[in-house]
């Protein structure tokens, strides 16, 4: 329970929360507003957009073009998301289980990537999977492959990409949700004869899924809207959701049509959030705490 | 899993973080033009940075963005954080479910939400419009930030400095203040290095006439691999680094 | 009272949500007054506290402070200062800049501050205390700097919340002393709150009993314990025996003939009773007689019962026996060097009486 002080109602009480609903208000309410009001606007060539209202950029949202980039970024953001997952969940399980003495220095290991600039992080790959990556070089260098693999350029540099860039954002909120099990209910599931699988089944992941939602929120998003990773490492081969949302408002100057597309990643974290929500009341744990994880690291 | 292999996996995944970086560390010291094969140590490439000009204007600009976007962004979202933990008022849940879902709305939707409101608004892209989008974009990972610290703070140290005549304001200034400062330092630094790399919201809404270092890195580096464009990313990644040390340093020396 | 009151409560009452947390509480305390807001937890005794300060505002009713009236005003603007439980001392400051805070925010001149702080300082004997930081204080000492803390803006009336509960038995008595010595020193009004009724008598002019955001009585400690207006009080100030009578007749002067527990007893009482009304009669354990059934000395009336235990307590001795019909008694008896045979073993017949006049009789409703 907050305990306020009534009768000390002070003007900085007042001023500091109308500060603050104003901030949320004019930089995030109103955007949001703006755009989908946008959204329903018939385009316009000179002035970006007319105020008539229509339908017309939603239903270009179900034609084969848009559908198609839907699907290309779908799948490949799941499959980073997934990879991720699978990847993380071990690593932040034995993160949290190290010693006391070691795990600040391993956790800040995870924290730099966390910050550091993820267009130079993806640049970075490209000198490990280009045609002259070390990749190749070593694969060469060790006879296991006769030519220099074709990697850049291809869903598989975008998928790795995505993987090897948003991976920290994976294991830091199941990190946090993961340190604060009870050690002794693990204890308690195999005492009462559950295996080890068993008991990760049926009490580790229920009470860690608050974690794993946040982490694919954070995972699955990005990759969805990022748009430079695939610019860079696909090159022009394959057009993804954010492309497709950049290039509406920078090159094909259909604005309209950029803000409804846009729709599909708000309502996607719209759906997340709400899942989240679920996830984390049904774990009974503090309400978000795995969220709080994001970008800050303690 | 067994020890060792728990232990190989770790060090597998620290592998997969840091040997790219570690190349493209090694790269920017290669003399050689393309990356192909060593030829020898140099700094050349250091050299040819700083005589790049238009890259030397658009990372001032870029420090510019970042210094002042993190200032304000520290004060809302440090204000929005106090709020939150201190009074309860009408709306307060809503306020805070806000602010979570900010930290994770994706950053594109922002970019475009804003520019199509400054164009709406007939501002000028340059300063004032990447100013406002970034504080916009680093408040709230302030505001969490801070708030998370805000958890254990005694309730009553405030309401002893009201006590004994501070008002609010005063004693949150005095008590509150330097007691959440690492939390407080921590979210400035995050929301510099947010500001500093943000490449998906500086696309749409800087202009011409103002240009940023990210967005300038970005189409460097769509161009293809470097060996200037390895030094620019190898200063990049140490400024991070930095950063992020100096955070640790200021948070985990305070909780001593 | 003759002067008029430095604090008053008119009809306060305080809701949080649906819960009544004060119910119409009228207090006034006078000047230089040390009162005690007694009651187990959560009775509405901090929440008292917490209007007194200004962390809270009541629902209804109105708080007096020298006769103006501060129902709204900001704790900053009130000459009332708090000891808090937690002592709420500032980590982040050494002893002599939390001590010397309430002066800074009044901008006081640096050398009045210097003067204050280290003649405060030296009156709770922390002088060479200065440079130090809180969590180098052992827990003593931190009461001492809050108090000091508190006391140095002159206020008009000091609040304490539990200032002891984080102290050990030995401490606690000790700050207990230093505490009442320091009141009598500079004679400002105290309001001090605690569940622990040896605490509060020991320091206490008045003493405030609270149960469930209601003033159950206010008297002295002595009044408090010994005439105690209600079962409840008698029970939560110390150990009590409750017994079941029956008025038969009333006498002049408030003297009844009565029945406790099937045996005439004589009644003393400045409460009205009707002939045939039920009452209870409360007797402390140290009221209570015990003889050895064979020494006989003593006249009727009196129960007559067997020892169930004795419990050493070095000064006293507690005695637990059943009377015949079953109830169940306590009794506690003084060392006396020169009578050696105080000695009761489990099984030994007795009989118990009391000191006729020391009883305190209720309306069985009472409760």
């Amino acid at each position: 329970m907050e305990r306020v002080p009534s009768p000390g109602a002070s003007r900085f009480r007042e001023a500091s929360i109308a500060g603050t609903w104003l901030w949320l208000g004019l930089f995030a309410l109103l955007p949001n507003l703006v755009l989908l009001l946008v959204a329903f606007l018939d385009r316009d060539t000179v002035g970006f957009f007319i105020p008539s209202l229509t339908l017309d950029n939603f239903r270009e949202l179900f034609a084969p073009v848009f559908l198609g980039v839907l699907w290309d970024s779908i799948r490949l953001a799941l499959c980073s998301t997934l990879v991720c997952l699978l990847a993380a969940y071990p690593f932040a399980y034995a993160l949290a289980k190290a010693g006391p003495r070691l795990r600040p220095w391993l956790l800040l290991l995870v924290i730099i990537p966390f910050w550091t600039n993820s267009l130079i992080r993806t640049y970075a790959l490209i000198l490990m999977i280009g045609a002259q990556g070390l990749v190749n070089k070593c694969a060469l260098g060790l006879g296991l492959i006769g030519a220099p693999l074709e990697l850049m350029y291809t869903d598989f540099a975008v998928f790795a990409g995505m993987t090897y860039t948003f991976l920290p954002f994976m294991i830091l909120p199941l990190y946090a949700s993961i340190e604060k099990l009870d050690p002794g209910l693990a204890d308690a599931a195999k005492d009462l004869g559950a295996g080890s699988l068993r008991t990760f089944w049926h009490s580790t992941l229920p009470l860690t899924l608050p974690g794993v939602v946040a982490g694919c929120i954070l995972v699955f998003l990005p990759s969805l809207g990022s748009f430079y990773i695939p610019e860079i490492l696909g090159g022009a081969t394959n057009m993804l959701l954010g492309t497709f949302i950049k290039n509406q408002f920078l090159v094909a100057k259909n604005w309209p049509l950029g803000a409804a597309s846009s729709s599909v990643l708000t309502l996607l974290l719209v759906l997340l959030a709400v899942l989240y929500r679920f996830t984390s009341q049904r774990a009974a744990g503090g309400y978000n705490a795995p969220l709080n994880a994001r970008r800050d690291g303690e | 899993m067994g020890a060792w292999s728990k232990r190989l996996y770790i060090f597998l995944v620290y592998c997969f973080f840091y040997l790219p970086l570690l190349a493209m560390f090694l790269y920017s010291f290669n003399a050689a033009k393309y990356t192909t094969a060593w030829g020898g140590f140099s700094l050349k490439w250091y050299a040819a940075l700083l005589r790049n000009n238009g890259l030397l204007d658009a990372a001032l600009n870029s420090f510019l963005v970042a210094v002042c976007a993190a200032s304000l962004a520290t004060l809302l979202g440090g204000l929005a954080a106090v709020c939150l933990k201190r009074y309860s008022f009408p709306g307060r849940r809503a306020l805070f479910i806000g602010i979570l879902l900010l930290t994770v709305s994706p950053d594109i939707v922002m970019g475009i939400s804003f520019l199509i409101l400054f164009i709406a608004c007939s501002v000028q892209l340059g300063f004032l419009t990447l100013l406002v989008a970034h504080t916009a974009l680093c408040a709230p990972f302030v505001a969490v930030t801070v708030l998370a610290r805000l958890e254990e703070f005694d309730e009553y140290l405030i309401e002893a400095a009201r006590d004994l005549g501070a008002s609010e304001a005063k004693a949150l200034l005095h008590v509150l203040l330097p007691l959440s400062a690492p939390a407080v330092a921590a979210g400035w630094l995050l929301s510099f290095t947010l500001s500093m790399d943000d490449v998906l919201i500086s696309t749409f809404v800087t202009g011409p006439s103002f240009e940023v270092l990210p967005v300038r890195i970005y189409s460097m580096v769509r161009l293809g691999v470097k060996p200037d464009v390895n030094a620019l990313s190898a200063i990049m990644f140490a400024l991070t680094l930095s950063l992020v040390l100096l955070a640790q340093v200021i948070t985990q020396l305070r909780r001593k | 009272m003759t002067t008029p009151p430095i604090l008053e409560l008119r009809g306060v009452s305080k809701n949080f949500g649906n819960t009544l947390a004060l119910h119409n509480i009228n207090l006034e305390i006078a000047n230089g007054e040390f009162l005690t807001l007694l009651g187990p937890s959560g009775c509405g005794k901090t929440t008292i506290l917490r209007i007194l300060s200004g962390f809270e505002a009541p629902t209804r009713g109105a708080v007096f402070l020298n006769g103006q009236e501060i129902t709204s005003s900001p704790p900053e603007l009130r000459q009332v200062n708090t000891v808090f439980q937690s002592y709420a001392l500032f980590p982040h400051m050494s002893v002599w800049d939390n001590v010397a805070f309430g002066l800074r925010m009044q901008k006081r001149p640096k050398v009045e501050i210097n003067q204050r702080v280290a003649e405060i300082l030296r009156r709770v004997h922390l002088a060479e205390y200065g440079d130090r930081m809180p969590r180098q204080l052992s827990g003593g000492q931190q009461q001492r700097v809050a108090i000091a803390r508190a006391i140095i803006n002159n206020p008009l009336v000091l609040l304490l919340d539990e200032p002891f509960s984080a102290l050990d038995l030995k401490l606690r008595k000790q700050m207990q002393f230093e505490i009442k010595h320091l009141q009598r020193q500079i004679g400002i009004t105290f309001v001090f709150v605690t569940h622990d009724q040896e605490e509060a008598f020991a320091m206490s002019d008045r003493v405030v009993v609270m149960n469930e955001g209601t003033v159950i009585q206010v008297g002295s400690p002595q009044e408090i314990y010994e005439e105690p207006e209600s079962l409840f009080v008698a029970r939560f100030v110390g150990e009590i025996n409750v017994l079941e009578g029956d008025i038969r007749a009333a006498r002049p002067g408030g003297t009844y003939q009565a029945e406790v527990e099937g045996v005439p007893f004589i009644l003393h009482s400045r409460r009205e009773f009707a002939e045939g009304e039920t009452v209870k009669v409360l007797l402390r354990p140290e009221d209570l007689k015990v003889y050895l059934e064979q020494e006989k000395a003593q006249q009727p009336p009196f129960f007559l019962g067997t020892i169930n235990e004795t419990v050493y307590k070095g000064a006293t001795v507690d005695i637990l026996r059943t009377l015949d019909n079953g109830k169940k008694l306590q009794a506690a008896e003084f060392f006396n060097e020169d009578d050696a045979d105080i000695t009761y073993r489990p099984g030994d017949r007795v009989s118990v009486t009391w000191v006729e006049g020391w009883e305190v009789v209720l309306n069985a409703e009472g409760e």
